[in-house]
């Protein structure tokens, strides 16, 4: 049964037309040594805890091309519905796609029900929107809200798998992390004891693991309430340098001046007015 | 259902992200898995582990294998989990509304019948076992199985997973017909435990569930409490 929402009955899909050639290029030009770029991923250590009167979600914001980090502070905590955020690992360009899909079929799904939506539904649209794509959309996610039946927290895999639990991690530093939850989860705890065990969990990613860095991100939902804390936590401070390393004037002595003026005729002179209107 | 593409080995190489991202972040998560159904006289005892694997890292150690399909039918699920979790809430669909349409409940027949024609159907997409078992008051309690590939076949027991491999010894020997309630919980839970000791993709907790004409009952027998052999 088709519900209301944006994107149905696209003919297009995906395209694989240039893969074979794709591949073909690829090994000529690892054999020329060089290679091809990659797509940007968000490496990632994200978490997500049930709490007593809600959820805590976490991420950290490093995102990285390869071995270079290409942006020091992005945003992996993606707004879904006014009670519903979802962490987002794995390709940039897919989790932003996808949760922003979602997010505008859900407010048309809610806006249809009347009703604020609940996580179990925006669950199902993204799983089905992965499954769809076969595992080819990478994005990993943390989704996690508050809503009339209480407070849920699910993980979903890039394949369109879903698990429902008390505490998730997904991305490059989820190893880390779930250690972190491992040791320190206990169900119905308090808010600040939640927020410090995710604090503790993306900072455990952050620090052991490459592909994550900078600051920890948190966004706290409640029954009513979303606290969005960007940053909670900036754990790697730019370094100050301890002194001035620009050299005094007379530094290096002047041994010979010679000026040599170079005489310019004017050729052509014309004006060009700018369209500031 | 998207068709998926034929690859050739050698493609696989467009994925090649470096030592940043380890293995399991790329590799699709399996419910590894032993699965067990059994029959007995008015009803069936269905049994599960709970492990579900990325690769080597073990992405949920507390997994609900046991999918409720409708109020008296349920489903064992071993495989991918992204395709068995897909198959089974479109299983679940079409059952409700077939049973609606009917004003009674539907027969076990009838959902492992819908679970074969996708499967089927799908059969190079796919990669999901599937033992789907319930009770219903035309034949009693019923165990059929759907594997890999899409045959469907009415067994008194069955077994699924990757774990099965290692108790289908035990399974043929100590399985006897007219087995009480009691007795094919004690069954399964013992079959499980054996598979989980030696599976590597099989672990955590035996997930158990009764289902008779007065409904379900559901246990969990956690690590500490399984049945103990004596290990050489």
């Amino acid at each position: 049964m088709a519900t209301v929402s944006v994107c149905q009955y696209h003919p297009g899909g995906f395209s694989f037309e240039n893969c074979k050639r794709n591949a073909l290029l690829e090994a000529d030009i690892n054999k020329l040594g060089f290679s091809s770029p990659a797509a940007r991923k968000t490496g990632t250590t994200i978490c997500g805890v049930v709490y007593k009167d809600g959820v805590v979600l976490g991420a950290d914001t490093r995102a990285t091309e390869g071995m270079v980090v290409a942006d020091k502070n992005c945003s992996k905590i993606h707004y879904i519905s006014p009670n519903i955020y979802c962490c987002g690992a794995g390709t940039a360009a897919d989790t932003e796609m996808t949760t922003q899909i979602i997010s505008s079929n859900l407010e048309l799904h809610a806006l249809s029900t009347g009703r604020l939506p609940r996580v179990a539904t925006a669950n199902r649209m993204l799983k089905q929107m992965l499954f769809r794509y076969q595992g080819y959309i990478g994005a990993a996610l943390v989704l996690g809200g508050v809503d009339c039946t209480g407070p849920h927290l699910y993980s979903i895999y890039p394949h369109g798998s879903t698990d429902k639990l008390p505490y998730v991690t997904m991305g490059s530093g989820s190893l880390a992390a779930m250690a972190v939850f491992e040791d320190r989860y206990r169900p119905n705890m308090e808010e600040e004891e939640a927020k410090r065990l995710v604090r503790d969990a993306i900072a455990a990613g952050i620090f052991n693991d490459l592909g994550s860095g900078s600051n920890i991100d948190l966004c706290v939902i409640t029954k009513g309430k979303v606290d969005y804390l960007r940053p909670h936590d900036v754990a790697n401070k730019k370094g100050v340098r301890t002194g001035s390393y620009r050299y005094k004037h007379g530094t290096t002595g002047v041994l010979t001046k010679a000026v040599i003026p170079l005489n310019l005729e004017v050729v052509e002179e014309s004006v060009q007015t700018m369209d500031t209107s | 259902m998207a068709t998926a593409l034929q690859f050739p080995a050698n493609v696989s190489t467009l994925n090649n992200y470096n030592d940043l991202y380890p293995d399991w972040t790329q590799r699709e998560v399996s419910t590894g898995t032993t699965i067990m159904a059994v029959e007995f006289d008015g009803g069936v005892v269905i049994g599960a582990d709970s492990r579900t694997t990325t690769g080597a890292y073990i992405a949920n150690r507390v997994t609900d294998k046991l999918t409720p399909i409708h109020d008296r039918i349920f489903c064992c699920r071993s495989g991918s989990a992204a395709d068995t979790q897909a198959i089974a809430d479109a299983v679940t669909y079409q059952l409700g509304f077939h049973s609606i349409e009917l004003d009674e409940a539907p027969l076990i027949q009838t959902a492992a019948s819908l679970f074969r024609d996708m499967c089927y159907r799908y059969r190079e997409e796919l990669m999901a076992g599937i033992i789907v078992a319930g009770w219903d008051k035309r034949r009693g309690g019923q165990v059929y199985t759907v594997p890999v590939g899409g045959m469907m076949t009415r067994q008194p027991v069955s077994v699924g997973g990757s774990g099965s491999s290692y108790i289908y010894g035990y399974v043929d020997s100590n399985y006897k017909t007219g087995m009480t309630k009691e007795e094919c919980l004690k069954f399964t839970a013992e079959a499980l435990t054996l598979a989980m000791e030696r599976d590597g993709s099989s672990g955590g907790v035996v997930r158990l569930a009764v289902i008779s004409e007065q409904g379900v009952e559901r246990q969990v027998i956690l690590g500490n409490q399984l049945p103990k052999f004596s290990t050489v």
